[in-house]
């Protein structure tokens, strides 16, 4: 990874901000004489067509109806500061049903209906590698909030980017060393067994080797299983930490059934939050995850002193400091990811930015998307820094891991980018527009 | 004498409608078209044996998918180019359509209903356990570079719309011309009538075996032409939705009507594009209007037509 050049200080580099506080300040002064308003409103008073692909019904619909709450605020964050390149967003939302066939249907629909500059959103990976050919194809920048590896793994094109949440294949690798050197070195997995498993299963295998630690186990449970207490026999009794990645509708019975089980004396338990997205710790039957541990792309509880800009952006999208909306304490969002559209939409008005002037702006969004290498922690950023690798069109970022207790979610731990890289294996700037 | 004069100038008229949609008809719709086209072949392969022959599978889904992953896994993997791949598919799909074939025909009715949907399942199963080589859930990219036949990019929208339409051409022309045959009436009597066909001395069984075989294999061609022409192949189109589906567009469009597939497929297809852009609760709407069909058409688009103007639709 190179650490040089071009830099975003919330998005912009030293020289680009101070052209743009000048412009900026040149416009205000404009805009505020009559007759000249529409001079300063970038190169089209056409506004700045979104397609935001959003998981409104289907599995990932928690997801989906926070990705969207995301996006509103920022967008009417971007907007009240003048746009994208003097150009309003408009946002068009499409459900695309947590579907991959309906998710490409819906990607045609941005690029040749709506006339789309850029499309971005969705989260689960199947949509994500199903959309991305035609988004390729239809030659649309396609920003994706998914966490897959599916862009930096080379699958992808290069019109398809993930600029603002990094992959699981850097996240799980960074969960090694602490897992290693805090929790135990004896390590059972249980997976689902499908493709987001397996991901779990290898990337953390490897990396948990590399480090000293042995993987006793490594469970499996089947798609649509809803009884998991016959599973549990099979975890070694000298298992120290189990490492667990259930998601979907069962996982409170996976957790009550794993509670029953060990009865409190178990092995430490470390788990990913994507099991827990949008669902109260607190919950009845959860009560067994006291003290254990969980990745998060941003802590879902406010942690004092920690993320700059967390009590600002947490301002902005509605959620209180318990990770819940601020309209309803039950209504608890999915805050380890969402972040991601923030971002993301802050990372597409700066790119915008850089390309200004260019007679094929999407191909310059993207050249100068793979241009970014330093994104700076800021409230564009609140997430935290970040390093975008333009060859693989993955970003890399701090990965945090929380502790149950007493009911909430404590940070202990923050990984460096560093402990997040992995050798690239792809270059998308190899490949023609 | 008229009647026949009539079928073939319906189903040219259908041919040469789709071929000038492409001129006048706008990129967006050009896109829908295509995949219209290419699914309704999934549509005709399922009512070949529903309503033409009347057996009920809620496993169509197995079909589809073994055409898909028959070409996907050839090209992704095996690095086959197109032609091989796309025969590699219809051979798997084959395969796999006997398979079923002889071990669910034993069973008829709800019993049918209930083997194929395990099948299916069975199916489903089958390719998230070996996700090393079909990525499962997540599915895999067929690259845009592989998709070409003759020197023709397959993902230039002219071009995938032509091969869209030469999919469905054939598969309707096929279809047309199958359900004239004796072959295709006889399937007609055991669909209305099993024990009286098989009384009048045809082989009931092998009649179904066969409709079968030629539903799954026309079902594999839609699958592979799918992950052919829109790059993708993944489980979700192994899963039970995808079984109801073509059910669904059947008994919209018509059963037991070569036009009904393509009728009910864009109408559906249609229907929820055009609803999601109105409301968040676009599949109430789907159902609604599937619930209106049912109770005032029931035989379908196709099927109303056919009682109240055409009785010679076939």
């Amino acid at each position: 990874m190179k650490k040089d050049s071009t830099k975003l200080l919330s998005g912009v580099s030293r020289r680009l901000a101070l052209k743009s506080i000048g412009a900026l300040g040149g416009a205000a002064a404009f805009s505020s004489i009559p007759g000249f308003t529409g001079m300063v409103h970038g190169q089209t008073d056409e506004p700045f067509r979104l397609g935001f692909q959003v998981h409104r019904t289907g599995i990932g619909a928690a997801y989906g109806r926070w990705y969207e709450r995301t996006t509103n605020a920022a967008v009417a964050r971007i907007n009240s500061q003048g746009g994208i390149d003097g150009r309003p967003i408009e946002i068009i939302a499409e459900d695309d049903g947590t579907d991959p066939k309906r998710g490409a249907e819906v990607v045609e629909k941005f690029a040749t209906q709506h006339n789309c500059d850029a499309a971005f959103g969705t989260l689960f990976s199947h949509v994500v590698i199903g959309s991305a050919p035609r988004a390729g194809e239809l030659k649309l920048p396609y920003l994706v909030v998914s966490e897959g590896h599916h862009v930096a793994s080379g699958i992808l094109n290069r019109y398809t980017l993930q600029p603002c949440i990094t992959d699981v294949k850097s996240q799980v690798q960074a969960m090694a060393p602490y897992v290693h050197d805090n929790l135990g070195k004896k390590v059972t997995m249980i997976y689902p067994d499908f493709a987001f498993g397996h991901d779990h299963r290898d990337y953390f295998s490897e990396a948990f080797a590399r480090r000293g630690g042995t993987i006793l186990e490594q469970i499996a449970i089947p798609p649509a299983e809803t009884a998991f207490t016959r599973y549990f026999p099979k975890i070694p009794r000298d298992t120290e930490v189990l490492y667990h990645v259930m998601v979907g509708p069962a996982v409170l019975t996976f957790v009550k059934e794993l509670g029953e089980f060990f009865g409190g004396s178990g092995p430490a338990l470390f788990g990913f939050i994507d099991s827990l997205e949008a669902v109260d710790i607190n919950s009845p039957g959860l009560e067994f995850l006291d003290g254990s541990y969980f990745w998060e792309g941003m802590p879902r509880y406010q942690q004092q002193g920690m993320l700059a800009y967390d009590a600002e952006y947490r301002d902005a999208v509605g959620v209180d400091a318990n990770g819940a909306s601020v309209s309803d304490a039950r209504d608890v969002s999915t805050y380890a990811h969402m972040f991601g559209c923030w971002e993301t939409l802050h990372f597409i008005r700066d790119i915008v930015s850089r390309a200004q002037g260019s007679s094929n702006m999407k191909q310059a969004m993207i050249e100068a998307a793979e241009s970014v290498t330093d994104i700076t922690e800021s409230i564009e950023h609140p997430q935290g820094n970040k390093l975008f690798n333009g060859k693989t069109h993955q970003v890399f970022g701090h990965q945090y891991i929380t502790r149950v207790n007493g009911g909430r979610l404590d940070a202990v731990h923050t990984t460096s980018i560093e402990d997040t890289f992995y050798p690239d294996e792809v270059d998308y700037t190899q490949q023609e527009f | 004498m008229r009647q026949n004069s009539n079928v073939v100038a319906l189903h040219a008229g259908i041919l040469a409608s789709l071929l000038i949609l492409f001129f006048i008809t706008s990129a967006y719709h050009n896109g829908n078209l295509a995949r219209i086209m290419v699914l309704a072949v999934f549509a005709m392969g399922y009512n070949f044996l529903f309503g033409y022959t009347g057996l009920l599978s809620l496993g169509h889904a197995l079909f589809f998918s073994a055409g898909m992953y028959g070409l996907g896994i050839s090209m992704h993997h095996l690095e086959l180019s197109v032609l091989p791949a796309f025969a590699v598919a219809l051979l798997f799909t084959a395969m796999v359509s006997a398979a079923i074939g002889f071990l669910a025909l034993r069973t008829t009715g709800v019993a049918f209903m209930i083997v194929t949907l395990m099948f299916a399942q069975a199916g489903y199963l089958t390719i998230l356990l070996f996700g090393k080589y079909t990525r499962g859930d997540e599915g895999f990219v067929i690259q845009q570079a592989e998709r070409t036949l003759f020197g023709l990019d397959l993902t230039d929208p002219s071009i995938r719309y032509f091969a869209a339409f030469a999919l469905f051409a054939a598969s309707y022309l096929f279809i047309a011309w199958a359900v004239r045959t004796s072959f295709g009436r006889c399937l007609v009597a055991i669909r209305e009538n099993e024990a009286r066909a098989r009384m009048l001395g045809y082989d009931t069984a092998r009649h179904k075996f066969l409709a079968l075989l030629a539903s799954g294999v026309l079902s594999g061609v839609s699958g592979a032409g799918y992950a052919l022409l829109f790059g993708y192949a993944g489980a979700t189109f192994a899963s039970v939705q995808y079984s109801i589906l073509p059910l669904l567009w059947v008994l919209l469009g018509g059963s037991g009507t070569t036009l009904g597939p393509l009728i009910g497929t864009a109408f559906a297809f249609y229907l929820v594009d055009i609803s999601s852009e109105f409301t968040s609760a676009y599949l109430l709407v789907v159902g609604a209007a599937i619930v209106f069909l049912t109770l005032f058409f029931p035989q379908g688009l196709a099927g109303e037509i056919r009682r109240r103007i055409a009785p010679w639709l076939p």
